[in-house]
């Protein structure tokens, strides 16, 4: 009944391949792929901080407040991208984003 | 032992739970707060690894920043999700198995690999016993001082973000009047006064 490593690798995994899944499935929904992204990237975060406590290694957990700070720097940027698409474009369909196709 | 084991696999389901709901709600706005139920139980999953400073962190900045970025972006754009919602089904034989492919390849990965048995001896910064230092105090310990370029790194790529998203963001509209301060400051005695003779008995 103890919960190890592989457990917390399980649940990382999981979620990793709920995030790809997201970004398949939602693929005319801008919103949810950046949320898909937040998930692998929390998916990213567990696996790091699991290693850490497991190998007794600090070090993963800082790494994995660098992976924070990106995450949140790119969701932040995103939905900057976003609001300024939708202004241009009065819509977030991703199959519209072909203008710069020559 | 038994009661971390409870609370590990309640955590694990609720976050694999709320996660799935993420990718498949109807409503963006559903999807944000289950997005925020995903991280919330992730940070417990945190706490039983014994990382509370990053439980803390991710709480602080996911489901205070982060998610509420998203409710904001969400609610602020007025786009018919319904429409969106087309080809859902359509893309869902290829996402499966994409995603199944990689559920493969990651539990064949994780299953057949060991932690080599002489690593204990070459850990970089080793975690201090609990009774000796908390973790937020560790984690301070060796984020100020040996990764403390990695650190103003980050402050670098926060700054960079911030800028990139006002300037992607701000926008000028025409018909609005501004205060133009240079205009302002360089004004001159010539420009600003005009000085007019006025004859008595006469208007001007």
């Amino acid at each position: 009944m103890t919960v190890g490593l592989g457990h917390y690798l399980t649940v990382a995994a999981i979620l990793f391949t709920l995030g790809i899944f997201g970004i398949f499935i939602n693929r005319k929904n801008v919103i949810v792929i950046l949320m898909s992204i937040e998930l692998i990237l929390l998916a990213v975060n567990i696996n790091l901080v699991s290693f850490s406590a497991f190998l007794g290694d600090l070090v993963g957990q800082v790494f994995a407040l660098l992976v924070l700070t990106v995450a949140a720097a790119e969701a932040a940027i995103g939905l900057a991208i976003l609001v300024a698409y939708f202004r241009n474009r009065g819509s977030i369909a991703v199959e519209d984003i072909n203008l710069m196709k020559g | 032992m038994i009661l971390s084991a409870i609370f590990f696999y309640l955590f694990a389901a609720i976050c694999i739970a709320s996660a799935f709901m993420v990718i498949a709600a109807k409503n963006p706005v559903h999807s944000v707060l289950f997005l925020i139920l995903a991280f919330v139980n992730a940070s417990g999953l945190f706490v039983l690894l014994g990382a509370e400073f990053l439980a803390m962190i991710l709480i602080i900045v996911y489901v205070g920043a982060v998610a509420v970025l998203f409710l904001f972006v969400v609610m602020m754009l007025d786009v018919d999700f319904a429409e969106l919602r087309q080809g859902f089904l359509q893309y869902l034989p290829i996402g499966a198995v994409i995603g199944i492919i990689l559920l493969v390849e990651l539990v064949l990965v994780v299953g057949t690999w060991v932690i080599a048995p002489d690593l204990a001896k070459e850990v970089a910064s080793p975690i201090p016993p609990l009774a000796t230092m908390l973790n937020t105090e560790a984690l301070g310990h060796v984020l100020y001082t040996r990764y403390i370029y990695f650190f103003q790194a980050a402050g670098v790529v926060l700054l960079v973000a911030m800028v990139g998203a006002i300037v992607l963001t701000l926008h000028h509209k025409p018909n609005v009047k501004r205060q133009n301060i240079a205009a302002q400051v360089a004004r001159s005695k010539a420009t600003a006064i005009e000085i007019v003779k006025v004859r008595s008995g006469q208007g001007l």
